[in-house]
Formats: C-alpha cells, sequence, structure tokens
C-alpha cells in the first residue's frame, strides 16, 4: 500500500486523508499514520508546489552545470557531492554516468549571483576539475507537469 | 402492415422518412446532454469516453503519417500491419486466434462493427437478445437491421449479471443472435469465467450468434476478463467486437475492429465496402502505435479509473446510497430510490440545483429506473466536488 500511497502524493501533495482512504480502501486514520511514518522515515522528503516562472513574473536566473570532479579514496564521489549539495543556490545534484561526474541544478536572483557561484564558490573547491554550464532559456515541462494544458474545451459533456 | 404512402406534393418531409426509422426514439441521453450544455459551471459524470487526451505518442504517430502523406483510402478492411497486430493482440489477451487476412475487419469505432455484424446477420424478424440497462444504441441498431429487439432485464442485486435462467427464458424459435457486453456500460458489470462458460453452454444449445461488445474489456479491475470467444465451441458462433476509444482513449480516432470467422467478416466487409470503404488512414496508423507501443498509457489510466472508483462507490455509500462495485469500465450504476426519487428527477434535479451531471438510468432502458450512471472518466478534484455536490442534494 505505501507504493500506492506515496504515487498519489506525488500527484496531488494536497489530497486530503479522506479521499486517499476512499481511493485506497482504509481509513483516514490509517492514512494519516502512514503519512507520518513516511515522513518518519524520510521516504517522504517534503511537500512542494510546482511554480510557473514565467506566469509568476520571476525574473531569475536558473543554470545546469556539469561538473567533473576526482573521486576521493574511501569517500569515492560523495563527500564532494556532499559538500556541493549543501549550497543555498544548488537546487538538486545528481552522481552521472558519462562525460560528467555530477549535474548540479543552480537558481540565483541575476546572472552575477549564478556568475559568481560558479566561479568562486564551485569551481575553486579542491577536487572540482571543470564545469561547463548551461542556462535555461524556457520551461517547458518541469517534474512532469505541462507548462501549456493540452486543451480539450471541446468535449462534450454528457455522452452514451 | 400496410403499404407506405408516396408523399404527395402536400405531404410534411416527415412523410419521407421511412417508418423503421420514425419509430425509433431520440437518446434520452441526447435530450440530457442540449440542456447541460445551455448551462454554465456543470461538473459532468455523464461522459462516456476517457477524460485523458490520446497518449502523446499516438497521436504523435498519426502526425506522422500525415507528414509522410498518408491520406488516401486504405484496404477495405484495413491497413494489413494493423489487422496482423490486432490479430495478435487479441490472441495475446483473448486466447482467441483470428486470421489477419480474412478474419478481422477495421471499422469506424465498434458502433459501426456492430452495425455491421447486425446487418450481415439478420433476417426482418429475427431475435436478437440484449441484457438490459445497456449501452443506447443496442435496441436502435437491431432495429433498424431490421431484427427483433428482445431485452433481459438484470438486476442490482444480481449485480446486473445476464443469469443463465433469465437467458434460457427469453429464447424463443426465432432467436438468432445474443448480443453481450461485459464490462458493461452503464453498470460496470463483468462476468467471471465460469458465468460466460455458463452463457456460452447455451448459446451452443440453441444454436445462437454471440456478438461480444468487449470495448470496455481492458478496464477489468478484479479477476483477468475472458471473453465468451475464447471458449470451447464458440470461436465458430462468435463475432468479437474491439476498438480502441476506451482502453487508449481515442474515442475521436474512431477506430473499432470486428474478429470472426472468414464468411462472417466477409458479409460485413460487403456492408462495409459499399457504405464506408475503410476507417480513415490516420487513425489507423494511431491505432498500430497503440498496439506497438501504448501498454503502460493503458496500464496507468486503468490504475487512475480504479481508485476513482474507489473513491466514488466510498462516496454514494456514506451518502446512503448503497451501491454496488463495478468490477469494469468507468461506471457507477448508482441506485437512488432512497431519495425516493424517479432516475429523471433525480438527473434534472441534481442539474438544475447543483449542476452536476448524471446520465438518467432509463436511457439505458427501462429496467434502469431508479438508477443514475455516474461516470468516473472524471478527474479526482471535480469529482470530489461533484460528491460534496451530490450529498447536498440528497440532504
Amino acid at each position: 500500500m505505501n507504493e500506492a500511497l506515496l504515487s498519489l502524493l506525488e500527484e496531488n501533495a494536497l489530497a486530503t486523508p479522506e479521499t486517499l482512504a476512499a481511493q485506497l480502501k482504509t481509513t483516514p486514520d490509517e492514512i494519516k499514520k502512514q503519512i507520518k511514518q513516511l515522513e518518519k522515515d524520510r521516504v517522504i522528503l517534503a511537500y512542494k508546489a510546482i511554480v510557473d516562472d514565467e506566469r509568476a513574473k520571476r525574473t531569475h536566473v536558473k543554470a545546469v552545470i556539469e561538473v567533473r570532479i576526482t573521486p576521493e579514496r574511501e569517500g569515492g564521489f560523495d563527500r564532494l557531492a556532499h559538500r556541493i549539495a549543501q549550497y543555498r543556490e544548488v537546487h538538486s545534484c545528481f552522481l552521472m554516468s558519462g562525460g560528467f561526474d555530477l549535474l548540479v541544478f543552480i537558481e540565483g536572483e541575476t546572472l552575477q549571483e549564478v556568475a559568481g557561484f560558479i566561479s568562486e564558490k564551485l569551481s575553486t573547491l579542491p577536487g572540482v576539475l571543470s564545469t561547463a554550464t548551461h542556462f535555461n532559456l524556457k520551461t517547458y515541462k518541469q517534474q512532469g507537469v505541462l507548462r501549456h494544458k493540452v486543451e480539450t474545451e471541446e468535449r462534450l459533456p454528457v455522452s452514451p | 402492415m400496410h403499404l407506405p404512402v408516396k408523399p404527395t406534393s402536400s405531404t410534411s418531409p416527415n412523410d419521407y422518412v421511412a417508418e423503421h426509422v420514425r419509430s425509433i426514439p431520440r437518446s434520452g441521453i441526447r435530450d440530457f446532454f442540449e440542456i447541460v450544455q445551455s448551462m454554465d459551471g456543470v461538473i459532468s459524470l455523464g461522459i462516456g469516453e476517457p477524460d485523458f487526451v490520446t497518449p502523446w505518442h499516438i497521436r504523435e504517430a498519426a502526425i506522422y503519417a500525415l507528414e509522410r502523406g498518408k491520406t488516401g483510402y486504405t484496404s477495405n478492411l484495413g491497413l494489413l500491419r494493423l489487422r496482423e497486430a490486432i490479430s495478435e493482440y487479441v490472441a495475446t489477451n483473448y486466447r482467441i486466434t483470428y486470421d489477419a487476412a480474412t478474419e478481422v475487419l477495421v471499422t469506424v469505432g465498434v458502433s459501426e462493427a456492430l452495425d455491421l455484424a447486425l446487418r450481415a446477420v439478420l433476417n426482418p424478424g429475427d431475435e436478437v437478445l440484449y441484457h438490459e440497462p445497456c449501452y443506447v444504441s443496442y435496441s436502435p441498431s437491431i432495429t433498424l437491421a431490421h431484427g427483433h429487439a428482445v431485452a433481459i432485464s438484470t438486476n442490482e442485486a444480481d449485480e446486473f449479471k445476464l443469469r443463465p435462467s433469465a437467458l434460457r427464458a427469453a429464447i424463443t424459435p426465432r432467436s438468432k443472435v445474443l448480443l453481450l457486453n461485459f464490462p458493461c456500460n452503464p453498470t460496470g458489470t463483468v462476468l467471471t469465467a465460469a458465468e460466460v462458460k455458463e452463457i456460452a453452454a447455451i448459446c451452443c444449445e440453441h444454436n445462437l450468434l454471440v456478438i461480444t461488445d468487449e470495448i470496455y474489456s481492458e478496464l477489468s479491475y478484479g479477476e483477468p476478463h475472458t471473453s465468451i470467444a475464447s471458449l470451447p465451441g464458440m470461436r465458430e458462433r462468435t463475432i468479437f467486437l474491439h476498438g480502441f476509444s476506451k482502453a487508449f482513449a481515442m474515442t475521436g480516432f474512431r477506430i473499432g475492429y470486428a474478429c470472426a470467422p472468414a464468411p462472417l467478416i466477409d458479409a460485413m466487409m460487403r456492408i462495409h465496402q459499399y457504405g464506408i470503404l475503410c476507417a480513415p488512414i490516420v487513425s489507423q496508423e494511431a491505432a498500430l502505435e497503440a498496439l506497438r507501443h501504448g501498454r503502460n498509457d493503458m496500464l496507468d489510466m486503468r490504475e487512475q479509473y480504479r481508485l476513482r472508483r474507489n473513491f466514488l462507490v466510498d462516496a454514494f455509500r456514506k451518502m446512503g446510497l448503497p451501491c454496488f462495485e463495478p468490477q469494469g469500465a468507468f461506471y457507477l450504476f448508482a441506485g437512488i430510490k432512497p431519495t425516493g426519487k424517479s432516475s429523471h428527477d433525480f438527473a434534472f434535479g441534481l442539474l438544475k440545483q447543483e449542476q452536476v451531471a448524471v446520465v438518467p438510468g432509463t436511457a439505458f432502458g427501462p429496467s434502469g429506473e431508479g438508477y443514475v450512471r455516474c461516470s468516473y472518466a472524471t478527474g479526482m478534484d471535480q469529482l470530489e466536488i461533484a460528491a460534496q455536490r451530490i450529498k447536498r442534494f440528497i440532504g
């Protein structure tokens, strides 16, 4: 049941315990208990809104950085990846296969802020070999949600 | 029967309409639809089609087909590639083998396939048995094919299943066809393998041809679906109808198909050939993509429907309207007898007072009185609001 509950929450974290209970054929109290446990176990890390920056008229800057780093004896990539991930500017950080090691998603108020972070903080970390930065120009889909809804307004209200 | 009078200059245009067409009532859904359409802010549980847009890769396949200039006719039977894919799909999922070259016909929706099947097999006055409440077009389609429609009422105590005793009681020497639709629109009823077997035995015993409309078969939430055509002795007496509208959310593409022994498909093809020519090629290309790569989309949608069903059944039960849990399709056939209202009054009252559209059960035949059909092919957010409004309406 955990998996089913997680899928539903991933779809809509605001679903009420009553609705979730009806869908999963259990009680609201059981749902609340399970969610508490999932939060306690840090299976559920957080609940956030997915915001369309353009409609929210936000002008901040987003970039993706490919980072090559030197793996350390014993720690491998983890220690350095953790150091990078903890910066406030870093939104997401993944270890990747392929031509680079870490894929780092960052956000800043201005281009200068992002540039400063990369040149002064990220590149200068011991173990960071190189960075390649790509700035976001436009968002079409984020976290599984399309920016533009597919219009289905012509759907008939009643049909056989 | 009196001879139709050839209209003179003083007759009205209506006099030109054929008698058997005049006798057909308009669909009860149609009347309701027109009222709903004139209102704002309506949450509709009245829709018999998936709320999902056709999965992107299928739409993209249609676009690609246009880009490659696929704009011509196809074989009357449909694209051979598509028929081969259908044959394989039916063999894998329903355990029935049909020859793609001679035993599969691609049609414009299952509606056309049903019409072809009836017209291909009925002589005037032949009786077609069907279980009711049922899809709105069955009785008129039979009438238009000059058959005699014989409804077999089913009831909620039996979960609207077609029972052997009821079937036997309806059979006469003129009975030729049994029309089945499980999972059923509007009730969501399914038959278990054992129940299908009982029906099949009666069909063999009475030499009935079965036309089985299995458009909702992928949307079965409990026991895996059993097609009557897969049972011993049934393949040669069954026309298996299926399509892409429900499982792959492709209603507007209008692609269905019929599988049956070659002589029956040939008979249907002759009608199709002169009346329709072929199903649209772009839609056929899209259907092929659905069969090749659409399984995961279908499974995702089915899971969504199942969860919504759970929610809606629970909501009705909490309102004091006990309803049986449908095991297929995406409809809840909710009993509203405890409210003391007729189906018509309930549906129209609910629409007027709370702007929620449900379809009166009587649209699906007289045995639908006391019920309304609620489609859960609607997003959870809408279902939640609809449930609150229905609760308020009942008071």
